[in-house]
């Protein structure tokens, strides 16, 4: 049987995963929007044919390339990862999960990489009508590769587009469209996105700020300013709304990530949405977990209830309800569904018994269930729950997934206001003349940062123990090895990517001291 | 839906492309050869700058070949990636650092504040220029000599040592290609710079080394093949039944002949793009030896896997052995990332319009002095 692996192992091997992947994740918001940002600047110098436009361009596309060479760095060591790492995982949904990354590949990457060599080297050697082209295909592809990926990530949250194969003991896809269409693929993918926009503008914004307090490269920070002002505000509006929309979406799908991050313990019609809080225990325990309660809080009454379901009258389910079950509301107890997995992979069990020992009448008729839609849908789909060990391991981290939401949605509205000040001042005039102003906009970058970080560990520490959910739980997804080499791994790993950020931001910082070059 | 091919068909349709995958990927690690000598190959720091960006112009392009090669197996044939990537952790890891390593080198190495210094990331070149084909040629000689790991009935990949791939390094014959990829990338990466930039002494001193290093690849190439060719090799029946054959690979260039006059045709390019650098001081070398490799190590991927071949064997348990049938995708990913497939000369086409549009002008001292970006 799929068996789980020591405990050691599999933290070790989270804590890998969560290491690179929020490394890349330092660098690839970024990517994506200054891309844009960039490429609208020289579509400026297209137009008008202006040098200072071609020197601004020139300024932002360097600390464009030098994040750039980190991303791909720390890229790369994810995607194997996925193998060297979670090789249960890999085999157990490869069917479906293999084929985005390889579209990323084939479509994506090499857009990104082909052009970006014409980008970087063809300011001499190429027209610049083609120059302008390649550095919008570039922004393109940076964003077409997220896509991908998100797609893949959006498939893990919410598995759709597949059946269960008991033959070769794995999932396969059956609706490539579905996959694609994934309503969790959509959400996550806008968000994503403009939420790399509005990252690269609050560091363009940020930079240029700094240039005006010293008082030097007055013209470009100001049409900088403009132009991040401009993306950044409509990138935020997005930003909130898609936002708004995934919290509705994981509502239906992810239930109980949606009530830990509003710490919604115990369900109720007409429930108050808390805009901020600060989280204690209150003594009590949710099985063997301590329960949170509210040292302080700001409600909004009934509009949890209203985001949910459209009117306060709709019942939200708390935590509780999803784990002990809710008779009343139609909610079924996490131990049913135990119970249920656990049939479905006696049945997997007996079909592979059935096989070795030849007996092909008994195995034809297990073999034929798992294609019977009443056995997929009620036994099934609660595959992953047979290998819990009780209820409560579904309750994910409380406080991590409280704080982190709270704390992007409070930033988010935070650089709504950012950007249109900036931009009002900016208009009247007199931005250079508001010192306060100008230093916000400097410490809103490692903000913005922060802000983006959050989502992700969100995201992924919300959907735990599941890394499939409702079918596979983490424990079961990784590689039959032992933990040594992974902590190791982690080490190694952990020292280079550090040193290296540190000597990007030591580049980046003297590049931008330096300013543009004529 | 339509059912237009069957599963066997795609099978071997999607063998084709991670064998051209493979041998693009082979080819374009001429960026690894040449890295592997900027110290050794460079009077002095010019030379360097002209050298790295020679290469620092194709770099991207051969990074994103190996993540392409990876996603796209990861799609094709899962269970390798699982079995492979999981069970020959150590392998895999030392590959992966040695490219994370580059991809920063390129960008940092002459860049103001850079901390650790010119030399570091020169040096992380050179340890990825040196490591990374080595390494690469000795995972792929595996597909040859088996790796000793078992799968249960979940598929899932228990490996019989504690070594997690390392001792893939103990068998000559895996050393032997790993040396042979890194010494024909080096000659690779000689007949480029010859190519790529207009300086007499360092074409007459690349010309010199390609010299060397092609006869040890030589060596080493002809050692791992007749090994190989004259060793056991594993067959699958159509029950999917693995059993030891005596000289299988050499059957298998019988069995298709058609592979076996690539192959020739392959190993004829090399040879001639070296011969007509050495011995004419042709500087379009690298237009033979660069097809030649591809078709060389392409028809060794398909000899690997086709004819009732396992390619990538199980030496402790035959019996678990991954063959293009049993470690497959379902017929439907495979049929979709069939059509995705379609895209991949209109790939090429664009690759190939844009480095045309920025590689007309060789690189030479004068053309460095008038570039703004600078490796
Ligand atoms: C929202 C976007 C996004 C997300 C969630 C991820 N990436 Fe990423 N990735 C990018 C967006 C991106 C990018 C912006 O497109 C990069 C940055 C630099 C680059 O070349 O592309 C990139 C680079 C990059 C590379 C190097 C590609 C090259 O050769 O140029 C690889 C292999 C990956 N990523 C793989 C992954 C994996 C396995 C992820 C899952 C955890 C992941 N990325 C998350
Ligand atoms: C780039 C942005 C991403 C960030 C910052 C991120 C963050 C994280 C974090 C913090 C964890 C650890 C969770 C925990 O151990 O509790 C994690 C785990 C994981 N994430 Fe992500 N993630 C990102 C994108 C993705 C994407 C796009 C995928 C899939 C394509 C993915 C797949 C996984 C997997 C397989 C694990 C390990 C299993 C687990 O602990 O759930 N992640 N990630
Ligand atoms: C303004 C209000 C915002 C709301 C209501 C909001 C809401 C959400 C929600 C509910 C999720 C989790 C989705 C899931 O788990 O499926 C999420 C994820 C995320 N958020 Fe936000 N967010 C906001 C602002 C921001 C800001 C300002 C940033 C960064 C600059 C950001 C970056 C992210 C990222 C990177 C993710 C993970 C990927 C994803 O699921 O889209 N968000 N957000």
């Amino acid at each position: 049987m799929i068996e789980t692996a020591d405990l050691s192992l599999v933290d070790w091997s989270r804590a890998q995963f969560a290491l690179t992947a929020m490394y890349h994740w330092i660098f690839v918001p970024l990517t994506l929007g200054l891309s844009f940002i960039v490429a609208m600047m020289e579509t400026v110098y297209y137009r008008t044919g202006k040098e200072e436009w071609k020197r601004m361009t020139r300024f932002w596309m360097t600390l464009f390339g030098i994040n750039f060479a980190i991303g791909v760095a720390t890229g790369i060591i994810l995607e194997f990862e996925f193998g060297t790492n979670w090789s249960n995982y890999s085999w157990f949904v490869g069917d479906i999960f293999g084929a985005p990354l390889a579209i990323e590949g084939i479509l994506a990457f090499f857009l990104e990489s082909t052009f970006v060599a014409v980008m970087f080297f063809g300011w001499n050697k190429v027209s610049r009508k083609f120059h302008l082209v390649s550095t919008w295909l570039v922004a393109i592809g940076a964003s077409l590769s997220a896509l991908w990926i998100l797609v893949a990530n959006a498939w893990m949250q919410n598995p759709v587009g597949m059946t269960f194969n008991p033959e070769t003991a794995r999932n396969e896809m059956t609706d490539f469209l579905a996959v694609l269409t994934n309503p969790v693929a959509i959400d996550t993918f806008l968000h994503t996105v403009t939420s790399g926009f509005l990252l690269a503008s609050v560091f363009v914004l940020g930079i240029s700020a700094w240039f005006l307090l010293k008082g030097r490269e007055e013209w470009m920070a100001g049409k900088s300013i403009l132009i991040a002002g401009i993306f950044g505000l409509a990138s935020s509006l997005i930003v909130a709304l898609t936002g708004d929309i995934s919290a509705r979406t994981l509502a239906h799908v992810q239930p109980l990530k949606f009530a830990a991050f509003e710490a919604h313990y115990s369900g109720k019609d007409n429930a108050g949405l808390v805009a901020a809080g600060i989280l204690k225990d209150s003594g009590q325990l949710t099985g063997d977990k301590a329960k949170k309660d509210f040292a302080v809080k700001v409600e909004i009454p009934g509009f949890l209830s209203v985001m949910t379901g459209g009117n306060r009258h709709v019942y939200v389910p708390g935590i509780e309800d999803l784990v002990y079950g809710n008779p009343d509301k139609g909610i079924m107890p996490v131990a049913e569904k135990m119970e249920r997995g656990r049939y479905a992979r006696d049945i997997l069990m007996d079909y592979k018994r059935a096989r070795k020992s030849n007996n092909a009448g008994e195995a034809e008729v297990l073999r034929g269930m798992f294609s019977d839609k009443n056995f997929i849908d009620d036994y099934f789909r609660y595959f992953g729950y047979a290998f819990l060990d009780k209820p409560e391991d579904v309750i994910p981290n409380v406080s991590v997934a409280f704080y982190t939401f709270h704390l992007m949605v409070m930033l988010g509205f935070f650089f709504i206001l950012l950007c249109a000040l900036a931009l009002f001042f900016h208009y009247r005039g007199s931005l250079q003349k508001q010192k306060w102003l100008l230093w916000m906009m400097m410490i809103s970058v490692p903000l913005a940062y922060i802000a983006s970080q959050s989502g992700w560990v969100l995201k992924e520490m919300g959907r735990q123990p599941w890394i499939i959910q409702d079918l596979m739980p983490v424990g079961t997804a990784v590689s039959n090895i032992n933990s040594g080499p992974v902590i190791v791994t982690f080490v190694l790993f952990a020292i280079l990517f550090t040193v290296l950020l540190i000597a990007e931001v030591s580049i980046m910082t003297k590049q931008i001291k330096t300013g543009p070059k004529n | 839906m339509l059912t237009l091919v069957s599963h066997s068909f795609l099978q071997g349709y999607w063998w084709v492309i991670i064998s051209l995958l493979g041998a693009l990927l082979v080819f374009l690690m001429f960026v690894q050869g040449g890295q592997s000598m900027i110290f050794s190959i460079s009077r002095d720091e010019m030379h360097k700058t002209m050298v790295v960006n020679a290469l620092g112009h194709k770099w991207e392009f051969t990074f994103t070949t190996l993540v392409t090669f990876g996603g796209a197996f990861f799609a094709s044939f899962p269970l390798f990636y699982a079995t492979s990537f999981g069970g020959a952790y150590w392998l895999w890891i030392a590959i992966l650092f040695s490219f994370t390593i580059q991809a920063i080198a390129y960008e940092y190495r002459s860049k103001p504040a850079n901390v650790l210094g010119k030399k570091t990331f020169d040096v992380f070149l050179l340890v990825n220029g040196i490591f990374g084909p080595f390494l690469i040629g000795t995972a792929v000689a595996t597909f040859f000599t088996g790796s000793q790991f078992s799968l249960d009935h979940m598929n899932h990949v228990r490996w019989a040592n504690n070594w997690h791939g390392l001792e893939a390094l103990t068998d000559a014959r895996n050393l032997a290609l790993g040396l042979a990829v890194l010494f024909l990338v080096r000659s690779n990466g000689c007949m480029y710079i010859i190519n790529s930039v207009k300086d007499e002494d360092l074409a007459a001193k690349a010309g010199r080394k390609l010299m060397v290093n092609a006869v040890v690849f030589l060596v080493f190439f002809l050692f791992f093949l007749v090994s190989v060719l004259l060793s056991e090799g594993y067959a699958v029946d159509g029950d999917g039944k693995v059993t030891l054959e005596k000289y299988k690979y050499f059957q298998n260039f019988v069995q298709m002949p058609l592979v076996l006059v690539l192959f020739l045709a392959g190993v004829i390019g090399v040879l001639s793009g070296i011969i007509m650098t050495v011995f004419r001081r042709s500087r379009r070398g690298i237009w033979y030896s660069g097809p030649g490799t591809i078709l060389a190590v392409f028809s060794l991927f398909l000899i690997a896997g086709f004819s009732g071949t396992a390619f990538y064997p199980s030496s402790f348990d035959p019996g678990s052995s991954l063959t293009i049938r049993n470690a497959s995708s379902s017929r439907f990913t495979l049929q979709t990332m069939m059509y995705v497939s379609f895209i991949i000369p209109f790939v090429f086409w664009y690759i190939w319009y844009a480095w045309k549009s920025i590689s007309r002008k060789k690189i030479s001292e004068e053309e460095l002095s008038e570039e703004p970006h600078l490796y």
